[in-house]
């Protein structure tokens, strides 16, 4: 058989760090040390052979990479310094970019649909909205129900001042920079994707 | 052809081990003068401190036996233990070196008898089996070691114990107020064989050597397995004393790992696979556990991988393990992913040996001349001056005297053309 290494390279040259990918050597580290392991269907290990192997369908529809919380674990033990969780969030836009994402994939609906308008909106992050509507994404009645489900944690949160309940009113300081800079991003981002 | 005057050259050896013992006496019986210089009490490097050898797995005691006696028996040869070189001047075939030996405070009138350890009370930690045990303050490595004379703790020579065993020793061999002095000598070449240390495993954090008791290095499981290390050769846990029957090996401990050392040492396969048999040996209801990237059993070793591959009790995990952990009866658990099948893995083990790898001492504290020696990144001679052994590169004993005995003659070399 083969290898069709059209994919690896698309990634090698398109994804965020995806270069990277190549240094793997299939130990096995990165996939021990990810606390999340158990719900992710292949490792990043995995992953990043499938890269290799040229399996883009699996990889791009794969949920994987939309599971990494960012925790670092598997950057700072990855015998070969591979940047593990630069690379998984890599592969994730690269997906969306690629349009394969399904639009209902959790993550992705959160990041697009909620965490996006919520900081752009007002230069910050207001939490209370930020769950709110995270909460009521598939309407009312499954918002009260994991309001309910999650009440002891929201509580918890609440007593230990992670949590403000005061939605954030108005805009950062210097709200027009942050828009210019956003502006700017997109602009050099659009450029980025053109050339390639 | 060697002259009469080149013959009486001398040529320097810096390091005892295997490598420098080679190079020594392979100059020597060739007609050569030999200064060797080594910084420990007794001769031997990290070979005596294994239990038996790759790929016969025959004592390590006889190999430097021989080598011993082909030492004493050789008048051109002087040894300098507990010694190290200060300075070096000049150019090859016409070097003066300065050198500094450090007091052994028992002499070489020493006859082995043991009477003065008997009546010692202080004891340390014995860094001949890395701190496992405690030995007297006044000792011998063990009951093979060469040169045979007993040598004495520094700090404990200050005190006044020290003075009341000097006057009990038959063969009036202590002298607790003994010196350091500097001797200089003229060589016509220097051969480094300096050796190696093992990594240092505490560095690995996510594997808790140090933190967790039934962690240990393949350097502290020689010892464990040797009849002259601190069980006298029984295999059992530090924590409890309990028999090591289920014991897990992990390849690539701080090896090929960009966090730790980048380099393949070489050997920690095959040391793995040697002491797979050491359990399987002692306990025959055992179950031993390697833990590996790829296994490297370089050189003409595949056979002997071949042979422990045979033993159905040995298992072979492919997956360099993320992390251990430790449970409530004191078992380390190995934490990983199975790369051949993809499934998570959390193994509790009675004893885990972490297969650490080798760091040069060369660069680090040698004092390799580095305006004349040049290193790779990692601190092994790669030129400029002659290294043998693992000075050189990590490497096994065959290969080490491979080498030792190439160097032995580029430093008849200098010592010709030069002399
Ligand atoms: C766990 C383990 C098991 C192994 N088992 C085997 C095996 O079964 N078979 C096999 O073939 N190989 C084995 N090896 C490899 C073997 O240990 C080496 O090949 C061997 O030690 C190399 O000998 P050497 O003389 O080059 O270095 P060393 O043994 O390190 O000797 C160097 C000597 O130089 C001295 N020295 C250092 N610095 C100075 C200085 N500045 N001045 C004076 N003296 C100095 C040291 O004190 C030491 O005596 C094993 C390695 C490991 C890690
Ligand atoms: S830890 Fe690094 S080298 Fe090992 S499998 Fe994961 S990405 Fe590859
Ligand atoms: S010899 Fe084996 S354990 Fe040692 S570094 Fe090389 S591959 Fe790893």
């Amino acid at each position: 058989m083969a290898y069709d290494l059209s994919f690896a390279k698309d990634v090698y040259n398109k994804s965020e760090m995806g270069h990277w990918i190549k240094m793997c050597m299939q130990c096995g580290v990165c996939a021990g040390s990810c606390p999340l392991r158990a719900h992710w269907q292949h490792s990043p290990r995995q992953l990043f052979q499938m890269v290799r192997a040229g399996k883009r369908d699996e990889v791009l529809k794969s949920s994987d990479m939309w599971m990494c919380t960012s925790c670092y674990n598997c950057i700072v033990r990855c015998p070969r310094e591979l940047p593990i969780t630069h690379i998984i969030h890599g592969l994730a836009r690269y997906a969306e970019t690629e349009k394969a994402v399904d639009p209902m994939q959790p993550t992705r609906r959160f990041a697009v649909e909620v965490f996006w308008k919520n900081i752009t909106a007002t230069g910050r992050v207001g939490e209370a909205m930020l769950t709110m509507r995270l909460y009521f994404q598939d309407g009312i009645g499954a918002g009260i129900q994991r309001g309910l489900e999650m009440r002891d944690s929201a509580l918890g949160m609440l007593k230990t001042r992670r949590l403000n309940p005061i939605p954030f009113r108005g805009k950062i300081k210097g709200y027009d920079g942050f828009t210019k800079m956003l502006a700017k991003a997109a602009e050099l981002e659009a450029k980025l994707e053109n050339k390639a | 052809m060697a002259d009469a005057h080149a013959a009486g050259q001398t040529i320097l050896v810096v390091g005892g081990g295997i490598s420098g013992l080679t190079t020594a006496v392979e100059a020597a019986e060739t007609g050569y003068n030999v200064l060797l210089v080594e910084k420990d009490p007794q001769l031997g490097g990290r070979v005596a401190q294994h239990n038996k050898y790759f790929p016969k797995l025959c004592s390590p005691v006889c190999g430097l036996e021989i080598n011993f006696q082909r030492i004493k028996n050789n008048p051109r040869i002087r040894y300098l233990t507990l010694s190290e070189v200060e300075e070096i001047q000049g150019s090859e075939g016409n070097y003066t070196v300065r050198i500094r030996k450090n007091p052994r405070f028992v002499t070489e009138a020493c006859t082995g008898c043991g009477d003065c350890a008997a009546v010692c009370t202080t004891e340390v930690a014995d860094p001949f089996n890395f701190g496992l045990n405690k030995v007297k303050a006044i000792r011998n490595n063990h009951a093979m070691a060469f040169p045979s004379w007993y040598y004495m703790d520094p700090a404990y020579a200050k005190t006044d114990e020290a003075k009341q065993v000097a006057k009990i020793c038959p063969a009036g061999a202590i002298q607790p107020d003994m010196e350091a002095s500097v001797i200089e000598e003229q060589v016509a070449a220097v051969v480094w064989a300096t050796g190696w240390k093992p990594y240092d495993a505490e560095k690995i954090l996510p594997y808790g050597f140090g933190q967790y008791a039934n962690v240990t290095t393949n350097m502290r499981f020689e010892r464990l397995a040797s009849v002259y290390g601190p069980t006298g050769g029984k295999i059992i846990r530090p924590s409890d004393g309990k028999e090591a029957k289920s014991v897990a090996f992990i390849q690539c401990a701080g090896s090929r790992d960009h966090n730790y050392l980048p380099f393949c040492s070489r050997v920690c396969c095959l040391a793995s696979m040697k002491q797979a048999t050491y359990v399987r040996d002692q306990y025959p209801d055992s179950k031993v556990t390697v833990f590996y990237i790829d296994l490297r059993a370089m050189d003409r070793y595949e056979s002997f991988l071949q042979k422990t591959r045979e033993d159905a009790n040995i298992s072979w995990i492919k997956s360099k393990p993320a992390r251990i952990e430790e449970d409530a009866n004191g078992n380390p658990v190995v934490i990983g992913e199975n790369t051949l099948t993809g499934e998570r893995y959390a193994m509790p083990f009675d004893l885990v040996v972490l297969a650490t790898g080798m760091e040069p001492h060369s660069a680090v504290d040698a004092k390799v001349p580095s305006d004349q020696a040049s290193h790779d990144e990692y601190g092994f001679v790669t030129g400029g001056v002659l290294a043998a052994g693992c000075a050189a590169a990590p490497t096994d004993v065959a290969s080490s005297v491979q080498s030792a005995t190439a160097m032995a003659m580029k430093a008849i070399h200098a010592a010709v053309k030069r002399g």
